[in-house]
């Protein structure tokens, strides 16, 4: 033994936080909402803009609570997923359509009056679900982004799985692939439909 | 058919680099001399063999081969044909080919370039590039085959992202991983002195310019890189602290401490261990890089496709690689003399503050970076470290470096005076404060930050400029001072030339830092804006088509004190095969400042002849940052081209210094 060991055990500590690393996902955040209550809102709903939508509607039943946006790349990706899912599965998907407008980048707020931002927000999330088929029972428009701060939304798209009592019982960020699909979001359906 | 050659070539390369790795190694231990002639035939063949397979996948990009799958992932037919062939290195596959390639290519550089070293040697450092070339081989073979072929082949492919179809795709990766790759010579040479024990002056004379080379071109890839993101992303940035970029600079820093190191065992004889530290370290970063990049354990701007499998492969290859060289340094090390002594204060204690200082930079970088990795293994939750933490622990690391770095070149090896140091360069520093407190306020503001990156940059140019007349005047005789100042050495050249490039990197980052001035606003045509001075006029857009992309193509006049100067047209893209629109700024970049332009949406996506979103930039001294960097490369290269290397090796060659016979 002699004192430059200490180099390789060093670098021993580090390897085995690398093999650690390996078997993480920086991508998956924990969300503390899971187990709590999904908080309440009550937003305008694109199909029936007089209208409004609230999680306590969906009292009793099982569904997800989709959050997504035209001018999200991701969720281009993910949706033929959802329209497949809504073809196939008799679970309610409720589309929660983020900062339309204000979130894109590409506006200078400060100049637009309220109005003239949610007529647009509504004609391109209209031509986009148009454009690419609509998997949402209906979608509900959350202009300014409130909604998504009580949800924790921190990237578009995001998926909540909200149980019978409005309880979230899982988040998911980022776009669902078939595989997550198929192993997380299904069976946890299926279990809690039982 | 070809690139099954390719393929085939690739597998017999791995056969070569594997006889390269043992054959050589165990013949200069065993004094066997027919197998440690091996060594440089084999390095010839296995360069020669992956060159043809890096030949054929650039063949299958130019001929459009889609039943390549890596083809069919990153071209596509309309793609211009200079971008077809850097989308060679556009992904992972092909980008490990290219570090390979780079890796046969620096193997056979030393081959040609070793004709004065003894046999053994070259055998020993061959051999060792040669295990790590098999290494490397075996992950392409094995993981990530460029070759893999899609049958039956697509009709069209998916096209390369539009963020690297760009100038900055050709050439920042073969940079950049010419000075990564460039650190294994450094390493191999580190690693044939332990085996051989044979850890002394002449070895350090050797390393050298080779770490000087790898650390040249590591400096302009990291800063092509750099300036790639500030253009192309349209953000105005220039420096994210992602943890991709880390990689690249970790083994800067520890290369930077090396290079210097090399200095004191070469001249002096000391430092011996740690150099061969310093050496192992910048290598095993370089490797750690690969692993932080490949393996997808952090999330980056630089998102390359990861697979588990690929991240246990590197994981392993990093522990017997890292590992193996650790463990002979620990097991060697002990038995190595101390080489000269010195006092407290003198030149190499001086670089060892040096070393030490750029270490601790490497180390705090490196705790970032690793930092949510382990918060996150420790199931403590989820965090990323950002700027604010990098940009606090790094300026106070820095400012003492860049201190010492005006007086480092006046002390003398051995002994110094500290009371005589000053003495020589007090008028410097005297007018560096003249300039730390004048300068900001003829900008207009004064910032205690502002003027300390003033001061050390005019500090660094000021010692620097009184060191070299000094020099020249100790030096000149009866010849006149300009005759003089030719006739110093180019390595002394080197040195103040990349000292200066320093102080002109400073000078950019503080500047920009401390007097950029944006606006993001909303412009119809007609409509004008102002930013330090500028004025800026937007009229209108027009459609544009580029061979894989339409454009929105906005026209705006540039005009300063009512006088017209230029126009600037940022454009806003969309490319075919990918439906991400694309901002390519519009860049009037001077000495002493920048003007940027970007477009971002028409405000009514109907109606782009009406109103849209635009960002304008003032950036003064931005492309400084930059030139510092050239600068320092360019004194790299200085050095490195020094005469002693060409004509002294022959006699170190013959007269080999034992270890620690430099005692003063």
């Amino acid at each position: 033994m002699n004192r430059y060991y200490w180099i390789l055990g060093a670098f021993a500590a580090l390897v085995v936080l690398l093999s650690v690393g390996l078997g993480l996902n920086p991508r998956e955040v924990p969300s503390p909402l899971v187990g709590k209550p999904a908080p309440a809102f009550s937003l305008n709903i694109l199909d029936t803009p007089e209208k409004t939508m609230s999680p306590k509607d969906m009292q009793g039943k099982v569904w997800l609570l989709n959050v997504w946006s035209s001018w999200c790349v991701s969720c281009r990706a993910e949706h033929p997923v959802l329209v497949e899912f809504s073809k196939k599965v008799d679970v309610p998907l409720i589309g929660l359509n983020y900062k339309e407008v204000r979130g894109d980048g590409g506006f200078d707020m400060s100049k637009m009056p309220a109005d003239e931002e949610k007529t647009l927000a509504f004609q391109r999330a209209n031509k986009w679900l148009s454009d690419h088929g609509n998997p949402y029972k209906l979608t509900v428009m959350d202009l300014d982004g409130r909604v998504g701060i009580d949800y924790g939304v921190y990237g578009v798209p995001e998926t909540y799985v909200i149980d019978k009592a409005g309880i979230i019982r899982m988040k998911h960020t980022g776009p669902i692939s078939p595989e997550i699909l198929g192993k997380k979001i299904l069976p946890l359906l299926a279990e809690l439909n039982k | 058919m070809i690139p099954e050659l390719g393929n085939f070539a690739l597998i017999l390369a791995a056969v070569i680099a594997l006889l390269l790795g043992t054959l050589p190694l165990i013949g200069a231990h065993n004094n066997r001399l027919a197998w440690v002639a091996v060594a440089r035939p084999a390095t010839s063949a296995m360069a020669l063999l992956i060159t043809f397979s890096f030949a054929c996948l650039v063949h299958a990009f130019v001929n459009n081969d889609f039943s390549v799958v890596y083809v069919t992932q990153h071209s596509n037919s309309l793609l211009p044909l200079q971008y077809r062939v850097a989308a060679v290195w556009g992904g992972h596959e092909g980008s490990l080919l290219l570090w390979i390639l780079m890796l046969a290519w620096w193997a056979f550089a030393v081959r040609m370039l070793s004709g004065q070293l003894p046999e053994i040697m070259v055998a020993r450092v061959l051999g060792t590039l040669g295990l790590v070339a098999f290494g490397f081989l075996l992950f392409v073979l094995l993981t990530s085959n460029p070759f893999d072929r899609l049958l039956p082949g697509a009709a069209e492919g998916r096209d390369l992202n539009p963020l690297l179809q760009d100038f900055g795709l050709i050439i920042h990766p073969p940079l950049l991983y010419m000075g990564y790759v460039g650190f294994s010579v450094a390493f191999a040479f580190a690693i044939a002195a332990l085996l051989s024990g044979q850890l002394d002056a002449a070895w350090a004379r050797w390393s050298r310019p080779w770490t000087t080379a790898a650390w040249v071109f590591l400096t302009l890839g990291i800063a092509m890189g750099s300036w790639w993101a500030y253009y192309e992303l349209g953000w105005g940035g220039w420096w994210f602290w992602d943890p991709v970029e880390n990689a690249s600079f970790l083994p800067w820093l520890v290369g930077t401490a090396l290079v210097h190191s090399l200095a004191v065992t070469e001249k002096r004889g000391s430092f011996k261990n740690w150099t061969v530290l310093l050496a192992i370290s910048a290598f095993s970063l370089s490797l750690l890089g690969t692993f932080l990049v490949r393996s997808g354990v952090l999330t980056s701007v630089h998102a390359f496709a990861t697979d588990p499998t690929r991240g246990i492969f590197i994981l392993i290859f990093l522990v017997a690689v890292i590992g193996s060289s650790l463990a002979l340094f620990a097991w060697r090390a002990p038995k190595v003399g101390l080489g000269g002594r010195f006092s407290l204060v003198s030149r190499e204690s001086m670089l060892l503050t040096n070393n030490v200082l750029l270490v601790v930079a490497c180390a705090t970088v490196l705790l970032g970076t690793l930092y949510p990795l382990l918060i996150d293994a420790l199931a403590l939750g989820k965090i990323s470290v950002g700027p604010p933490y990098f940009n606090a622990v790094f300026v106070p690391v820095m400012t003492p470096l860049l201190f010492l770095m005006g007086i480092g070149p006046f002390a003398q090896w051995k002994d110094a005076s500290i009371g005589e140091i000053l003495r020589t360069v007090r008028w410097a520093f005297a007018a560096a404060i003249v300039v730390a407190i004048v300068v900001p306020l003829i900008y207009g503001s004064w910032h205690p930050m502002t003027a300390l990156g003033l001061l050390l940059a005019a500090w660094i140019v000021f010692s620097g400029a009184l060191n070299f007349t000094a020099r020249v005047q100790k030096t000149r005789g009866g010849q006149s001072f300009i005759a003089a100042a030719l006739k110093q050495p180019r390595s002394f050249f080197g040195m103040h030339v990349a000292h200066i490039g320093i102080a002109v990197f400073v000078v950019g980052v503080t500047m920009v830092s401390s007097y950029q001035d944006e606006k993001d606003v909303k412009m119809a045509p007609g409509d004008s804006v102002d930013v330090a001075g500028y004025h800026f006029t937007f009229n209108g857009v027009k459609a544009v088509e580029g061979p894989n992309y339409s454009a929105a193509q906005g026209d705006f006049d540039l005009s300063v004190d009512g006088k017209f100067q230029l126009k600037m047209n940022p454009e806003k893209r969309s490319y075919h095969s990918s439906s991400m629109p694309m901002t390519e700024a519009a860049i009037d970049a001077g000495l002493l400042r920048d003007v940027y332009v970007s477009l971002g949406e028409p405000i009514d996506r109907d109606k782009p002849e009406g109103e849209w979103a635009v960002r304008v930039y003032y950036k003064p001294f931005v492309d400084w940052i930059w030139g510092g960097c050239v600068l320092m490369a360019l004194g790299g290269l200085l050095a490195m081209l020094d005469r002693r290397y060409r004509i002294k090796s022959r006699a170190a060659s013959t007269v080999t210094i034992p270890a620690g016979s430099q005692k003063a």
